[in-house]
């Protein structure tokens, strides 16, 4: 009987082209969008080298000060504050510190390269799990010492050296400034904001005055906790320091905020402060602004696919007609219009699975994004398909229900061919 | 309900040999009343109706368009239900079945012919035929297919098993919707106007069909028709006019 279901449908399909393509394009375009967002927002925020260890990091991005006019400043915190309040807190078991990148010119005899310049510690490495294609990492003693030496990533290896396999000890000219080259790393995507950069050097070697006495700054901090368990207690001591902070500028400045948080709700208390006005990380507002857009897009195929159906289920009438006569029950219709949205949903599925495979090669292959590597989310693929898939049933069942009710003979009269 | 369907199974094991049918009524229909009521009108179809159809009869219902023939062949077919009266099914009254009960002695008791075929276009010959079976408890592919090659036989379409009803003409396409009826062996053939858009050439071979089928299988067969020639040619003839019967 299944077998004799999926041939109707499958000729059904076939026999209203344009409607199948409707209906196919909307479920298809619909799982494509989503899974393409789903796989940037993965991209943006989860797990993924060298931030691995997310469940365990904590990232200090950003510091807010409510000025007594009522203005407010919101920039990255200095390195003074970092360093002197940020690191010698005790709860956490490691904390980086590094600076925002920002594109410095190079030259390759007489080609410029713009680089994106990144300063870190130490600890960054340790925190961090980058892939090292050759070398190592600078330490401590580098970081102390304010040696010139650089770890790169390999697209930089190769546009700068024109190879990226034994460039460590060679030099490269970041800035006007000579640095001899420690380690070669796997690319790392530029929507990574703490991670990225093409070229990391040990922060001493910044140009600029780092103990110069400021709360805002270029700088960020990443908190590394032993476990999950500790994060309130780590927030908490974070907290109570903040607190502690003097004010620069008493007279002028109301309160100064800064949050330790991990990297999503980091990122959403950016993201929605016109919404909140930094008194939350306005997660629970996010997502429920991106579930509502996903909810409403989904929508769109679903309503479509309730037209579609009903007009299809009501133009087989006659068939329903018949098979009553010969014997089917309203359950055993209802069934069979069931498999027709599921196998017609599937269809859908896996084109829409297919589309947002080639999106996202296309995507990355530009290189839009600078060595963006996406990935489809198998999570949000699944849910989506089950969203779209009750849509299709409840559209397709409801006006099969309706049919299935009617006497046979009435179902007969409403498809007389 | 179990009893009818037990009794379709004993008649099956006959083998399609005539039965001893004498006044064995398998259809009675007492005091059926149809009424189509709307807003602003009331239209009766049927009124009063008590008929009864006895097994192995070959009977014919003639009628101006309109007076109610097909209407009463839908309620004797428990394709629709009649406003007041009783039916009875083997002397059972069927007013209490449910919608599984109904469809079950439909598929196990009553073959339908229809006057515009009504074959599912999307299905080929073969599987339009298997129809009956698909929804019979039991009856695996390999008798479907069986069944339905042997009925398909019947009819001598069993060269166009894969053809589409739309490569078909008229007659074939009658032919393999009185194959579909045949497949799953019912006592009862309803048929509406079965010859009524063929030419009279093909309208006489469908009636041979039926003919032969009632004679040497022992079907008993209640058709509606415009043709006096044709109806002349069955056991019964009932004369209907605004749904009451005159004859």
């Amino acid at each position: 009987m299944l077998l004799s279901y999926l041939k109707i449908a499958w000729k059904v399909l076939l026999r209203r082209k344009f409607f199948t393509f409707i209906s196919l394009f909307g479920i298809s375009f619909t799982l494509m969008v989503l899974l393409v967002v789903a796989a940037m927002f993965d991209h943006l925020v989860g797990a993924h080298a060298p931030e691995t260890r997310l469940n365990k990091m904590l990232f200090v991005n950003f510091m807010h000060v409510r000025w007594t006019s009522g203005g407010n400043q919101n920039s990255p915190p200095s390195y003074y504050l970092l360093d002197r309040y940020v690191r010698p807190l005790k709860t956490p078991e490691k904390v980086a510190v590094y600076s925002n990148f920002h594109a410095t010119p190079s030259y390759v005899g007489n080609t410029r390269l713009d680089l994106d310049l990144k300063y870190t510690d130490e600890v960054f490495w340790q925190v961090l799990d980058f892939n090292f294609h050759e070398g190592k990492a600078f330490g401590g003693n580098e970081v102390r010492a304010a040696a010139r030496v650089a770890v790169i990533n390999r697209t930089t290896a190769r546009k700068y050296f024109g190879t990226d396999t034994g460039v460590v000890g060679r030099n490269i000219e970041v800035n006007q400034t000579n640095y001899r080259v420690q380690g070669v790393v796997e690319d790392v995507p530029a929507m990574r904001f703490s991670s990225y950069a093409d070229v990391w050097v040990p922060l001493t070697t910044s140009p600029n005055d780092l103990q110069r006495v400021q709360l805002n700054g270029d700088y960020a901090a990443i908190i590394q906790v032993k476990s999950e368990a500790d994060i309130p207690a780590v927030q908490a001591e974070f907290d109570q320091m903040v607190k502690r902070v003097p004010l620069p500028d008493p007279k002028n400045m109301k309160y100064m905020e800064m949050h330790a948080e991990p990297l999503l709700a980091s990122l959403s208390r950016q993201l929605m402060n016109p919404f909140t006005n930094y008194g939350s990380d306005g997660l629970t507002l996010l997502f429920s602004i991106l579930s509502g857009i996903a909810l409403l897009f989904m929508m769109l195929p679903a309503l479509n696919l309730v037209n579609i159906n009903v007009s299809r289920i009501m133009e087989r009438s006659s068939e329903i007609g018949v098979r009553k006569a010969f014997g089917a029950t309203s359950r055993t219709l209802i069934g069979q219009f069931l498999v027709e949205n599921i196998f017609l949903t599937a269809i859908g599925g896996l084109l829409g699975l297919l589309l947002a495979y080639v999106a996202l090669q296309l995507i990355g292959g530009s290189q839009v994004l600078a060595y963006a590597h996406f990935e489809l989310n198998w999570r949000i693929f699944g849910v989506a398909l089950l969203v779209t898939l009750i849509f299709g049933v409840l559209s397709g069942v409801y006006p099969a229900f309706k049919m299935s009710r009617l006497q046979p003979v009435q179902a007969l009269k409403g498809g007389s061919k | 309900m179990e009893n009818i369907l037990a009794q379709s199974a004993v008649r099956l094991q006959t083998n399609g040999a005539p039965l001893a049918t004498a006044s064995q009524p398998v259809i009675q229909l007492r005091d059926i009343e149809k009424v189509y009521q709307t807003k602003t009108i009331e239209t009766v179809a049927l009124n009063r109706v008590n008929l009864t159809i006895n097994k192995g009869e070959f009977v014919s219902i003639m009628g101006p368009s309109g007076c109610g023939k097909s209407t009463l062949l839908s309620i004797m077919g428990l394709l629709d239900e009649p406003t007041s009266g009783v039916i009875e099914l083997d002397g059972r009254p069927v007013q209490s079945y449910s919608d599984k009960e109904l469809a079950a002695l439909r598929n196990h008791k009553i073959g339908f012919v229809f006057q515009s075929y009504h074959l599912i276009n999307d299905l080929t010959v073969l599987d339009n035929v298997e129809l009956p079976l698909l929804y019979r408890p039991g009856v695996g592919g390999k008798e479907r297919r069986e069944r339905a090659y042997a009925a398909l036989d019947k009819v001598g379409l069993s060269a166009r098993t894969n053809h589409f009803p739309s490569q078909l003409s008229g007659g074939q396409r009658q032919r393999v919707a009185i194959a579909r009826a045949l497949a799953g062996r019912p006592e009862i053939i309803l048929a509406d106007e079965p010859t009524g858009n063929l030419d009279s050439v093909m309208g006489e071979e469908i009636m041979d069909l039926l003919l032969g089928l009632n004679r040497e299988d022992g079907t008993t067969i209640v058709m509606v028709t415009h043709d006096e020639q044709q109806a002349r040619r069955t056991e019964r003839l009932i004369r209907f006019f605004d749904g009451s019967q005159v004859q």
